[in-house]
């Protein structure tokens, strides 16, 4: 069934007025899946069925509270919800047995703030505020059905008809939305450039390459609502006179490429994309292109060449994409993020998005809030939100009681955020002041047992890796300055250090081609900064006052304390422990492997580590 | 090299995209995801099929991480490494690994049973730490629990 300019709101009408009926939504993304929702999903459908109930039971994407994994929704044509986390079959069978049946919840793993419980009654965000998320783990996202229900496409129908190509532009510009790939830059200039730029072929990309290990909005925006990246993608076709776009993805996200394949399917055979979208005489297509592993791919210009089926080598720009892209064609690119906020500012206006968060970033930022955290999970805050409201009101703290040391940012081109800033709002500009960034969207919470050299090390270890070799100032900087950092965690580093590591990297700042090289110090510029303690504590003391790197670490046992159990002795796998039944055991230094399995198992707190 | 001779699928695909442009890259992916890595018959061939020379095949091949140029173990285990899983302590769960099965990461057993790689955030943060084993994920792991996970899956 086509859908056309004349059909269309109509459809969506008969779509919204569809009874409503209880809903069990089973959060079924990548990780939802992995923490056992498919077994969840069957045992519910096994038992509606054998009691007949009227219940409509729906797959959903990523409802965001992956510490609770597999969730569940239920929610009543009264429009009451309850959450419920950790469910397993046996778990589904009590639900429908009691929830369902009954219409009493339980009063056992119920979990807070459900995706529909985030206003107050006046319609006010409590904590967060879901733009980009407004469908995950809402909506099936297998069902095109469900996303025009909840006004999917007609902010489409709008720009196609209702509104000139100026037009659209300058809502973006006016909203103020910024990229929310990393860099922040205004995305309604970027589509101007394009629009201004005369040429036959124009192209519109969507960045699904999400590289920063420790992250996945954008597996989740895929995965729980992909019809609201098509559609944005459609509208900037439209708007800047492109016909084609392509999103590159990576391949390991394969749930989100299935349900991308899904959505694009169904959008073809509604009219809404492809030829003749809607009835009128624009046409567009949209193609998938996997990315193979390369983290550089990321970057827009790599990202390019990597379409066009090459190494992905990032070019010099200026040219920028916009003017000269995809086999030199104008180009717009945009990250999954940002495509997802567009349907919403052509719906609800540039005044009511740039209402929402501070002045120079409006909108809100969606973080995949991982670590040391009690809750961790997806989350959308307004821009401004601070750390202490991410972390304690929404994450639940940190976990195991233990204290805040830091949280990073960006990935491994971002920094860290200590607790000074917890009060800090946290948008674009107050980041970089503070040495860090926005990033995708990755926040990693550090607690007092990680070592801040560790981390860094591991940043800069995965940055040399993924340099593609190209300049000189990022592969041979990135190399020195992690045979420099290693150096320090093994207690071989020298004072000297420090300032060689902020020479080189203002060098690499400088001199680098591409962001890669040129954020690849920021890991350690940031820490340096703000844990310099530590450093020296490595490089003068030879002692990790976390108690991570190894090499700077002794177990040795407490004559006091050691009441001869040998358990120690006997857990020890290079049996490098010695002492009989009663008596004080010893461990031998130089075999020992710190692997600490007998600081773990004594009970008598008698091993030391230190 | 009659095994590794592409088999009537693939030229089909390959026939397919033939005429896209940048399509070497989505090539390669089906044709690992047929034998599990990238023979060197095979890309000789797709180099045939697709007109252009085998050096740029191979350039495209080692630029990304994930094509394989050599056979992994019949049962293939991904280790997360991405920060989260970093910090939860996905490098002991590399080294018990590397203990139980006598070899280093991206070796496979003498047995061809078992090869392990680290592998970049595979986006189950909130289970961290995680691994997969034939794309099967395994969250909130700790080490205890490989041998069983290893017994599973040996044949
Ligand atoms: C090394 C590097 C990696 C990047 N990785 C990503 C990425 O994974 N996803 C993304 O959307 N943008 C990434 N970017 C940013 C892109 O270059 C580009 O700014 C973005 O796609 C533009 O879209 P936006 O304006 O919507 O953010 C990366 C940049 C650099 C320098
Ligand atoms: S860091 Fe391991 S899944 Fe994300």
């Amino acid at each position: 069934m086509k859908l056309t300019k004349e059909t269309f709101a109509s459809y969506q009408e008969t779509l919204r007025n569809a009874g409503r009926r209880t809903t069990v939504l089973v959060g079924m993304g990548t990780c939802g899946i992995a923490a056992g929702a498919e077994a969840v999903y069957k045992r519910f459908e096994k038992e509606i069925a054998a009691k007949g109930l009227d219940a409509e039971l729906k797959p959903t994407g990523c409802l965001g509270l992956c510490y609770s994994e597999p969730t569940v929704e239920i929610k009543t044509p009264d429009g009451k919800s309850t959450v419920y986390g950790k469910v397993d079959a046996a778990f589904a069978e009590r639900i429908v047995s009691e929830h369902l049946e009954t219409g009493n919840a339980l009063t056992v793993n119920i979990y807070e703030t459900p995706a529909a419980d985030l206003f107050d009654d006046n319609g006010k965000p409590l904590k967060q505020q879901r733009i980009v998320l407004r469908n995950c783990g809402v909506i099936n996202p297998e069902k095109i059905d469900e996303y025009i229900a909840r006004d999917g496409y007609a902010a489409l129908e709008n720009a196609l008809f209702d509104m000139t190509p100026d037009q659209v532009v300058q809502k973006i510009i006016d909203s103020g939305l910024r990229g929310r790939g990393g860099a922040g830059f205004p995305t309604g200039r970027k589509w101007q450039f394009t629009k201004n730029t005369p040429s036959d072929q124009k192209y519109i990309v969507c960045n699904a390459d999400e590289g920063d290990p420790g992250a996945y909005m954008d597996r989740s925006v895929l995965e729980g609502d992909p019809h609201s990246v098509l559609e944005a993608m459609t509208i900037a076709g439209h708007t800047v006179g492109a016909s084609k776009g392509f999103i590159y993805i990576r391949a390991e996200y394969p749930l989100a490429i299935d349900r991308l394949n899904t959505a694009m399917k169904q959008a073809r055979e509604y009219g809404l994309l492809g030829e003749n979208i809607l009835g009128s005489d624009f046409s567009f297509g949209i193609e998938i292109r996997l990315g193979a592993g390369a983290f550089v791919c990321g970057e827009e210009t790599a990202l390019l060449a990597s379409i066009e089926g090459k190494r992905g080598m990032p070019a010099p720009r200026p040219p920028f994409p916009a003017v000269k892209g995809l086999w030199g064609k104008p180009t717009v690119i945009n990250n999954v993020e940002t495509w997802a906020n567009i349907p919403m500012i052509i719906l609800k206006g540039s005044e009511w998005f740039s209402s929402i968060g501070t002045e120079n970033s409006s909108g809100t930022k969606v973080f995949a809030l991982t670590g040391k955290i009690n809750n961790s999970g997806l989350i959308e805050v307004p821009m401004g939100t601070t750390l202490r409201n991410i972390i304690y009101d929404i994450g639940g703290g940190i976990a195991n009681g233990r204290k805040f040391k830091a949280a990073q940012t960006g990935g491994p081109s971002g920094g860290c955020i200590t607790p000074e800033f917890l009060d800090t709002p946290i948008d674009y500009e107050s980041l970089q002041t503070i040495g860090s960034m926005m990033g995708s969207g990755g926040m990693i919470i550090m607690d007092e047992d990680d070592c801040m050299i560790d981390v860094t090390k591991f940043y800069l270890e995965f940055t040399v890796d993924e340099s593609c070799g190209k300049c000189a100032p990022c592969r041979i900087g990135g190399r020195t300055c992690y045979n420099i950092l290693d150096r320090i965690s093994k207690g071989k580093g020298e004072p000297e250090d420090l300032r060689k590591l902020k020479d080189i990297g203002h060098a690499m700042r400088k001199a680098s081609l591409c962001g890669l090289g040129q954020t690849a110090p920021n890991p350690f510029m940031s820490t340096m900064k703000y844990f310099e303690e530590e450093y020296r504590a490595h490089i003068v003391d030879k002692k990790c006052p976390a108690g991570k790197c190894k090499d700077l670490l002794t177990y040795s046992i407490d004559a006091e304390k050691c009441v001869g159990c040998t358990a120690c002795a006997r857990k020890c796998p290079v049996s490098c422990i010695s002492g009989e039944v009663k008596k004080l055991h010893v461990i031998d230094q130089s075999q020992c492997i710190k692997c600490g399995q007998c600081f773990t198992v004594c009970k008598f707190d008698a091993v030391k580590k230190g | 090299m009659s095994e590794k001779k592409l088999p009537d699928e693939l030229i089909n695909f390959i026939n397919e995209w033939k005429t896209k442009p940048g399509n070497l890259i989505m090539v390669l992916h089906r044709v690992q995801e047929h034998f599990g890595y990238i023979p060197r018959e095979a890309a000789f061939e797709v180099a045939h099929h697709l007109d252009i020379p085998v050096a740029k095949i191979y350039g495209v091949m080692t630029f990304y991480h994930l094509f394989k140029l050599t056979k992994p173990g019949r049962n293939q285990i991904a280790v997360c490494m991405g920060t989260a899983c970093y910090l939860k302590g996905g490098e002991d769960l590399i080294l018990e690994l590397e203990r139980q099965l006598g070899v280093g990461l991206n070796t496979v057993t003498p047995d061809g049973e078992f090869s392990v790689e680290a592998v970049r955030c595979i986006g189950c943060c909130g289970l961290a730490p995680v691994m997969t084993v034939n794309g099967e994920v395994f969250g909130n792991l700790q080490v205890n629990r490989l041998s069983g996970i290893l017994k599973k899956y040996k044949g």
